[in-house]
This record gives C-alpha cells, structure tokens and sequence, in this order.
C-alpha cells in the first residue's frame, strides 16, 4: 500500500519536534478528523533557518509532514510556498490515493506558519475545506 | 526458538480465518479428481454432488434445519443480498402498491447497510435503529419500532468491529408473538371485514461472526433467514451460505440456471461448499465451548497488559456482551492506522475497524453509533484472536504494543 520512502519517513520522520522560541508556529487539522500537523520556524532574512513539526496523523500524514519539512529547509519563504503537493507525493513515491489529501497537510500548515509570521488571518479555513470541518486552530 | 521469535502474529481473525488443514484435505480432491458438474448426470457429476450434499448436511445441522433450507452462494453479501433483494423482490411482486415498513440496525456490516439504504430510496419506510453504548441493540427501542406495516427486520447476530452480540433470540421471539398476533387479529374478523391475510414480519440475521463461538439453531434464533461466510470460520473464501425457512418466499437474485432450487443460479463451487461444510464440522458443541474459554482467556490476558502498560487506552469492547475473539481499543492521542502500520512493520497484523472500511477516512460508523466521538474513534485497533493464537503471541503483543504508541503519542502536537 505504502512506498518503501513512505515507510522510512514515518519510521525515522526528520525535522520532527518542537522550537523552543520559534518565529513563527502554524498548525491545520483537526483531531475529528484523524489529522492535525502543527509547525515551528525559525526564519532569518526571510530564509527558513530551522524547522520542526508534531503530527498526530496517520503513516501518510507523518511521512508527509517529515518530507516537506526537508524539502523547505533553507530555503527563502517565496520559495517554500511554491513547494507544492505534486512535489512532496513525487518524493514520497507516490501516495494511494485515498490519502493524497495528506499531502495539502503539511503546505497549509506551513501557509499558516506563514501568514501568522507576516501578521495575516488564519488561512487554514481553505484545508479544511476537504475534511468539511472548522479548522482547531 | 529463532524461528518461533520472527514468526509474525496474526490478531485479525474477524477479517479472515486461515483455512484448517483438515478443511484443506477435504477439498483437495475436488479440483482435479472428483471435478464434475454436480448438475451432470453421469458419473463425474454424481460424484461431486455428493461431496456437496455431504456439506449440506453438514450446515444444516448446525443449523438446526433441513438441507433443503439452505442454499450455497459466494459468500455472506450474497447470501445477504438474496436474503434481503430476495424478500423484497417476492413481496414487491405480489403486492406492488402496499407502501412497507423495515428495520435493521445502525451498526450493521455494508452488505446489509447499503441495501438498506438503496430500498429506503425506492420508497421504502426504513428505520436504523440505534444502539446502546456497548453496540447492542435495545430489544425495548426495537419492540416500539414495529408497526402495522413492518415486513422485514435484518439485525446481525454479532458486530464485527466491537464483536457485540445481539439479542437476536429475543428479537426473533418477539416477531414469532407479534406475527401470531397479527393472524389471531385477523382471524377473529369477521371474514367480510378482514380483507387480505396480514403480511407476516420476516427476520434475517448476518451471523457471519457469530458461527464460531455461538449458538446458531435458527429455531433457537427464531430466524427466517441466516448468511454465513465459509472463510470467517477457518474455511476457504468465496463460499457462503444462506438460510430460507422452508416456509419463506423469496425471488432469486441471480438468474440463469436452476441451480440452488431456483434460488441461486450459477454452478456450484463444489470445492469451496465441500470446505465450508468440514469448517462447520469442525464446530461441534465440545470444540466451540473450550476454544471459546481459551480466546476468552487470552483475550482477557492481553486487556490486562494494555491496560496496564499503555495510559489514556478505552476499551470499546463489552466483555460481558460479546464473543471472546474481540478486544477494540482507543488509543487517545494516537492515529488508528499509524498504530496498525507500526505494528505491522514488526509483524503483528491488527485492523483499525472492519477490513472493508479501512479505504475510507471516515470513523467508524459502528463507533460512531455507540455514541463515541470521531476523535476518538480514530484513534481505535481492533484485536481479534482466533483459535490457533497462543499465550507466547499476546504476551509480545503487548510488549511490542507500549513504545509504539509512546512514539506516536510524542509526535503528536501538546
């Protein structure tokens, strides 16, 4: 069912844990829905220094999460927003497509991230729109 | 001792049973050997139709029944779409402007659920009743639910998430009392009042988890119509049976032979009938009741271990009101199906809710049912034990089961 990548990820997920101080946190997801992803960042001259995540979710959502925050790191935020789901399913392996949808967990929890660093609303109202649920957060 | 060590465990025998050994000799000659249409009338046809009568036998004595009550089909949602199309079809034939009542529980498996639903959209007066916090229907909610029009009634014997069992004696005996009733009524009319014979309420119950460890005389049940599945019970897969009371009409589903006294057309898989039929063999009343005793009592061994070792873990199962295979537990704070991945990558096969449920993101409409939130609900494994599981196999179970959950507990946003 899974890729053998998506397995490495979820057994040994990288970037997994909290910032103590962090500059920005976002977080998506609810727990009635199976899946909340929470984000740290550390930014510095709008580049992403250090980032770490907490996922309660399934094998997916975990592998998922451990993928994108690698594929993100060091790299300015213009260029981290267009890491898009296609990328992060690409390196994965692929995913089954049941939980594609997985995959838009860690973008919107990083978009979150995002917007509460530069000061805007919560924007994870448009993830959890393919769950049909209030965002948590 | 190496090997013993690395053996995987296998903790999901409500999804599937391996086949017997016995089972498997019994229908090996059936491929090759005695491989002849049971319709044929030469030789080779006999032959395999006797392999096939024996099996009749076999589950109809089971089943406290004649053999000519029951009829082989693919599987339980055959034979459960026959049970339930098959009524519907008969009574929609003969009485195609009567508007009719039915009842089936929440928490029933697909098969029967989603025909349900589909009856309901052809305009059928359908009610789902609910359950009670343990799974189990409420024979009270039940009784206030039949109405002067009901005609059906499909209620499980036993859930295969939780493993609740169903008062589906009491059931059974309150539709006999009311279908008395509705007779003694009519007949007591004066004949020029009365108008047509009242509809008798018909009752079919899924006992595909419930053949292994309970009862199952459909007299003792009060059953007009029984499903079971061949590979549920250490059997092979892709047989079933159902059971129609001699005096129940029903209209078959699958046409184009006279197969199954026109009841189930398409030739009989001779193999897989004569398999099912050692498998319910093999449940003698003395077997049943000590395997009974031994999964209850490492079902009870491995509570205790999870209970003891891992925090914040609900069990969902009523051990009082249940079959001893099943223990389903929340884990709060961990995902259902991290934890089956996890335990999977060390070789222990668990399942987060029933096999045929696990594509979809959705809880569990079961737990939902029983009044179990959805946060909760996706957080929930559920362990079934079958008769070859051994003490060695629960004690690593648990052992292995605590870091698993520590580690997904800890990934988890606080």
């Amino acid at each position: 069912m899974y890729s053998k990548k998506v397995i490495q990820h979820f057994q040994k997920p990288h970037n997994q844990g909290v910032i103590k101080n962090p500059d920005a946190i976002g977080q998506v997801g609810n727990p009635a829905c199976g899946d909340i992803m929470k984000i740290y960042l550390k930014i510095k001259d709008k580049t992403i220094k250090d980032i770490k995540f907490e996922t309660m979710g399934c094998a997916a959502a975990i592998a998922v999460s451990s993928v994108f925050t690698d594929l993100i790191k060091n790299k300015t935020l213009t260029e981290a927003l267009k890491v898009d789901n296609k990328k992060i399913v690409e390196e994965l392996g692929g995913l089954p497509a049941q939980k594609i949808h997985c995959s838009m967990l860690a973008i919107e929890a990083f978009k979150n991230a995002v917007d509460n660093y530069q000061g805007k609303a919560c924007s994870c109202e448009k993830f959890c729109k393919t769950c049909n649920r209030e965002c948590a957060s | 001792m190496q090997q013993e060590k690395n053996k995987k465990i296998y903790l999901d025998h409500s999804a599937t049973t391996p086949v017997d050994k016995k089972v498997l000799v019994t229908m090996l000659p059936y491929f090759s050997d005695k491989f002849g249409n049971p319709s044929s009338v030469h030789s080779f046809g006999q032959e395999a139709m006797t392999g096939v009568d024996v099996a009749r036998e076999k589950v109809a004595e089971f089943l406290d029944c004649s053999v000519s009550e029951i009829v082989f089909t693919s599987g339980a949602t055959e034979a459960d779409n026959l049970a339930i199309f098959g009524i519907i079809k008969a009574l929609k034939r003969k009485n195609p402007n009567d508007k009719f009542h039915i009842i089936t529980s929440s928490i029933e498996h697909p098969a029967v659920l989603e025909l349900f639903k589909v009856l309901q959209e052809q305009g059928f007066e359908v009610q789902f009743l609910p359950v009670k916090a343990n799974g189990t229907v409420d024979i009270e909610d039940f009784k206030q639910a039949i109405k002067d029009n009901t005609v059906f009634v499909s209620i499980m014997y036993v859930n295969s998430e939780v493993g609740s069992i169903q008062p589906i004696h009491e059931i059974g005996k309150w539709i006999q009392k009311i279908n008395k009733l509705r007779l003694k009524k009519w007949q007591e009319t004066e004949p020029k009042n009365r108008g047509d014979k009242p509809f008798a309420i018909y009752f079919h119950t899924d006992a595909t988890q419930a053949v292994n460890f309970l009862n199952c005389s459909t007299k003792h049940l009060h059953v007009d119509l029984l499903s079971l599945s061949g590979h549920k019970i250490y059997g092979p897969k892709g047989v079933g049976a159902l059971f129609v009371k001699s005096d129940v009409l029903i209209d078959a589903i699958q046409l184009g032979g006279h197969h199954e006294n026109n009841r189930r057309s398409g030739t009989l898989n001779v193999s897989g009938i004569v398999g099912l039929g050692e498998a319910i063999k093999l449940l003698d009343k003395k077997t049943t009741e000590k395997n009974n005793k031994k999964i209850d009592k490492l079902r009870r061994l491995l509570i205790a271990g999870i209970t003891k070792n891992i925090p914040n873990v609900i069990l969902n199962t009523d051990l009082n009101q249940s079959v001893p295979s099943h223990a389903h537990f929340s884990f709060i704070g961990a995902e259902g199906e991290a934890i089956l991945i996890s335990l999977d990558l060390v070789g222990v096969a668990v399942s987060t809710g029933s096999a045929c449920a696990s594509s979809s993101l959705q809880a569990s409409s079961v737990l939902l049912a029983m009044g179990i939130n959805e946060e909760v609900s996706h957080s929930s494994i559920r362990f079934t034990l079958g008769k070859n599981t051994t003490e060695t196999e629960i004690k690593k179970v648990i052992t292995i089961l605590q870091p698993i959950i520590k580690r997904l507990r800890q990934m988890s946003p606080k």
